[in-house]
């Protein structure tokens, strides 16, 4: 079979770094090939020249066996590429329809006016060949992320595209959402569009793909079919070497100092009734379905969100919490599941990043930076937590996610926060440096700093938890001890709910057991 | 969606070598120079020594409101009011000195304290009523206009029983020393404003946070950092900046005029464009902005003296403010 893709030999450079050395990659037609490595491996850059956003510094791109010159987004959609990123570029206000033939409206009247009549029309046409029920006239804003992901898929078909790339495109969807996504990449392969799909999550390229090729440092590793070959064989691929998944030894903290204590905390719908209590030392994991309100209870307890009751203790001393500051100020810490977002100053250097909670501590005079203490303390972070940055004047926004995690966590190490609430501490993380973010935990529990770890990875949980709090639609429903503890015990407290419906039960820890 | 875009170009275009502020500081400086060298040819009245002292002289004022703006661009924000701050400041001395007969310090005190006032009251509606910062200082760009025709009567308040008023602009102390050099105060007061506000913005928490916030507020303001209270202060600032303005040009025209001000904010912005700063925030310089301030004076002064009309000097300017920023999204874009 000709293949509809082929790359060879593929260089990019970006200033200070190799993006691509001699990259490889082909798609056949009908594939879903899965492309892997960890952050920084070059799989988006790849895939950015192959969709026209790059270009591409040496190297062949053959479309059906005829090299082609891609430079641009729109040569690439000539071409039947189409990418699909990971953060949905759709127009809020207008409807599925609007958005789908963005710039390509249909029109009458001499092209005065736009026939949205055959819009909706066209939309229809292709969502009902998708087997998709969507209603073209509905604003794309109010739809779930799930919903707004088979737009811009309907968005590329509706090109005609032949080949689909998907960056991470189940990082923001519920199991039974994953499903649908899936049952419509099956269709397209039926039809011969050829698949190119990035992403973390290993069992679903066992679902999914039909074949694997597997990057590192820019370079090409390999091209390994799915069906005969294990997960490990992949990771040791990826990361060059084989990781340990072992649990680590809870230790008896039931002598150790209360450090947080919350009762009856509670916020409208999304906190109910939430009392708990945390020890020194201790990993305390938060699990529940999305939208449990466990980040809710962390911001809350941080004091990021009002509160409408409740009472917050620490070290056994009632507090009054009514902003970051003041959270702060106790030796609280709140890493965001949204690092980007919430959790750092992207367009700000290494070291402003890391003093951030702490530039207090660095003033002369109350007044002036001690730029030079600021900048050892940086190195000083950067070298205990390897940190991989060309130095501590680089831009955040540079790195890749794991060293960008570790980024906020040398911010509050170097606030000396004892209390530190993990919002999804991995997420968007590849293996290598997900195994280095748990070290880091434990090492930081051992050193008696406590520790909250929310996580929607339930074999995460199983993993790290001292104990484990389960929530449930804004209610604290059980606490488990560690030891012994399975998954099917958490899923039972995290459905507990009158509208319980077992499938979501079934579906979590189906997803979960990796 | 658009920061995506802004990351990836930013990724692409990088530089090893230099910042992009250093960048648009280079372009900006190179294009000083090469005007300045198409007006010396153009006129060899241009390059004279009074000529040159003239062109600071009118750079004062506009450079100092653009220092004031440039505080609060950089936090993302956008102040309108800079120009009516600058004349409600004013009339404040006026009022001080020629009203009340109070002596000089005390009406120099008072003006930077209204300014001061005045900014922490458009922080406040910014930071703590969430007030989009247009709003907000459009609101305080009318309220001081009026205000200053309020208090003044709607009439110029002169400085004739305050003898050394004029002094604060118009007297030279560094022609007293250096006689070759007859810089008036007011580009000596500028020259200062500038270098402390690029040590405040530079080397200080304040300077950190400024930049910060126009980085992402949410991340500072989860670091722990009281956001609300570093806008205010940043705007407090700005404004005591404008009510140095307000001292400057009260000085070199011995008077309070209250119907003056308005459009003095957009000069200032433009300024600041020009010099580099990012109107989204977390860039810029205040060299950037002088470099600025000193093009539009430059080129108002070269195309005065090849007697272009008033009218088309306008026309140039906002050619030049378009160019340089597009000139900046080029360099981006690689």
């Amino acid at each position: 079979m000709m293949p509809l893709v082929t790359i060879a030999n593929l260089d990019k450079a970006f200033p200070g770094v190799q993006a691509l050395k001699q990259a490889r990659f082909e798609l056949l037609p009908g594939e879903v090939h899965a492309l892997m490595g960890e952050n920084g491996a070059g799989k988006s850059t790849l895939m950015k020249i192959l969709a026209g956003i790059y270009k591409k510094d040496a190297g062949e791109i053959c479309i059906d066996g005829i090299p082609v010159d891609i430079t641009s987004p729109r040569a690439a959609q000539d071409l039947g590429i189409s990418i699909i990123h990971q953060e949905l570029n759709l127009m809020n206000d207008l409807t599925a329809a609007q958005n789908i033939f963005i710039g390509r409206e249909p029109r009458r009247a001499f092209g005065l006016f736009l026939d949205e009549d055959a819009l909706n029309r066209n939309t229809a046409d292709i969502l009902e060949h998708m087997n998709l029920r969507l209603d073209p006239r509905v604003e794309v804003g109010e739809l779930t992320v799930a919903k707004q992901q088979m737009v811009e898929i309907a968005k590329a078909l509706s090109f005609r595209s032949r080949v689909l790339i998907m960056d991470e495109p189940t990082a923001a969807l519920n199991r039974s959402e994953i499903l649908e996504l899936f049952s419509i990449i099956r269709q397209l392969k039926a039809n011969g569009v050829g698949i190119v799909y990035i992403s973390h999550k290993m069992d679903e390229l066992k679902e999914i793909s039909d074949r694997v090729t597997v990057m590192r440092d820019g370079e090409y590793v390999g091209t390994v079919p799915t069906a005969s070959t294990t997960i490990d064989t992949i990771i040791s691929m990826m990361v060059g070497r084989s990781l340990t998944e072992t649990k680590s030894e809870v230790p008896d903290l039931s002598r150790h100092e209360v450090m947080l204590e919350v009762r009856n905390l509670s916020r409208g719908s999304a906190i109910r009734d939430v009392s708990f209590h945390l020890r020194k030392g201790e990993i305390l994991g938060f699990a529940g379905l999305m939208g449990a309100g466990r980040t809710e209870v962390a911001r809350a307890i941080f004091g990021a969100d009002p509160i409408d009751g409740g009472e917050i203790l620490v070290r056994g001393k009632p507090v009054e919490i009514g902003s970051p500051e003041d959270a702060v100020r106790l030796g609280i810490g709140y890493l965001s599941e949204d690092r980007k977002r919430f959790g750092l100053a992207t367009g700000m250097d290494v070291a402003t990043n890391i003093v951030m909670p702490c530039l207090g501590r660095f003033l002369s005079m109350h007044v002036f930076l001690k730029v030079r203490a600021i900048r050892e303390t940086a190195r000083a972070y950067i070298r205990q937590l390897r940190i991989k940055t060309p130095s501590d004047s680089q831009e955040v926004r540079f790195l890749s996610g794991g060293n960008q995690q570790k980024i906020v966590i040398a911010k509050w190490l170097a606030r000396d926060c004892e209390i530190l609430f993990f919002d999804e501490p991995t997420r968007g993380i590849d293996v290598g440096a997900k195994n280095e973010i748990y070290k880091l935990l434990n090492a930081l529990a051992a050193q008696g700093r406590a520790i909250v770890m929310i996580s929607s990875e339930l074999p995460e949980i199983l993993r790290m938890s001292h104990r484990i709090a389960v929530m449930c639609e804004g209610r604290l429903t059980g606490e488990l001890p560690a030891e012994g503890a399975t998954q099917e015990d958490i899923m039972r407290l995290a459905t507990q709910r009158q509208s319980i419906t077992t499938d979501a039960a079934d579906a979590m820890i189906r997803e979960s057991t990796t | 969606m658009t920061t995506l875009a802004e990351q990836e170009a930013g990724t692409i275009t990088k530089s090893a070598v230099f910042s992009q502020g250093t960048w648009q500081k280079i372009l900006a400086f190179a294009s000083l120079i090469v005007l300045m060298a198409v007006f010396s040819i153009a006129s060899e009245n241009f390059l004279q020594r009074d000529n040159l002292i003239g062109i600071l002289q009118a750079t004062a004022v506009n450079g100092v409101l653009a220092v004031a703006a440039t505080f609060v661009i950089i936090t993302g924000g956008i102040d309108l009011s800079v120009g009516t701050l600058m004349t409600f400041c004013a009339v404040i001395a006026g009022v001080f000195l020629t009203y009340w007969g109070l002596p000089l310090p005390v009406g120099i005190i008072a003006a930077i304290a209204a300014g001061g006032l005045c900014g922490s009251v458009s922080g406040t509606i910014i930071a703590k009523m969430k007030v989009p910062p247009f709003i907000a200082t459009l609101g305080m760009m009318m309220l001081l206009k009026g205000l200053a025709l309020v208090i003044s009567g709607t009439r110029p308040i002169y400085f004739n029983d305050t003898p050394s008023f004029p002094m604060i602009s118009q007297e030279s102390l560094i022609g007293a020393i250096l006689p070759f050099l007859p810089i008036p105060n007011g580009v000596l007061i500028l020259f200062i404003v500038a270098i402390v506000s690029s040590i405040i913005l530079t080397r200080t928490a304040l300077g950190r946070y400024t930049f910060a916030l126009g980085s992402n507020e949410e991340a500072v303001r989860l670091s722990g950092v009281n956001t609300d209270f570093w806008k205010i202060i940043v705007y407090t600032l700005s404004g005591s900046i404008c009510g140095i303005a307000g001292l400057i040009i009260a000085s070199r025209l011995n008077s309070a005029q209250p119907a003056l001000g308005q459009g003095y904010e957009l000069d200032a912005i433009a300024a600041v464009v020009i010099g580099g700063t990012s109107l989204s925030g977390g860039r810029g310089t205040i060299l950037g902005t002088i470099i600025g301030a000193l093009i539009i004076s430059v080129l108002t002064n070269g195309l005065r003296i090849l007697s272009v009309a008033q009218e088309w000097q306008t026309v140039v300017t906002g050619i030049i403010i378009i160019l340089a920023v597009y000139a900046d999204i080029l360099r981006r874009r690689g």
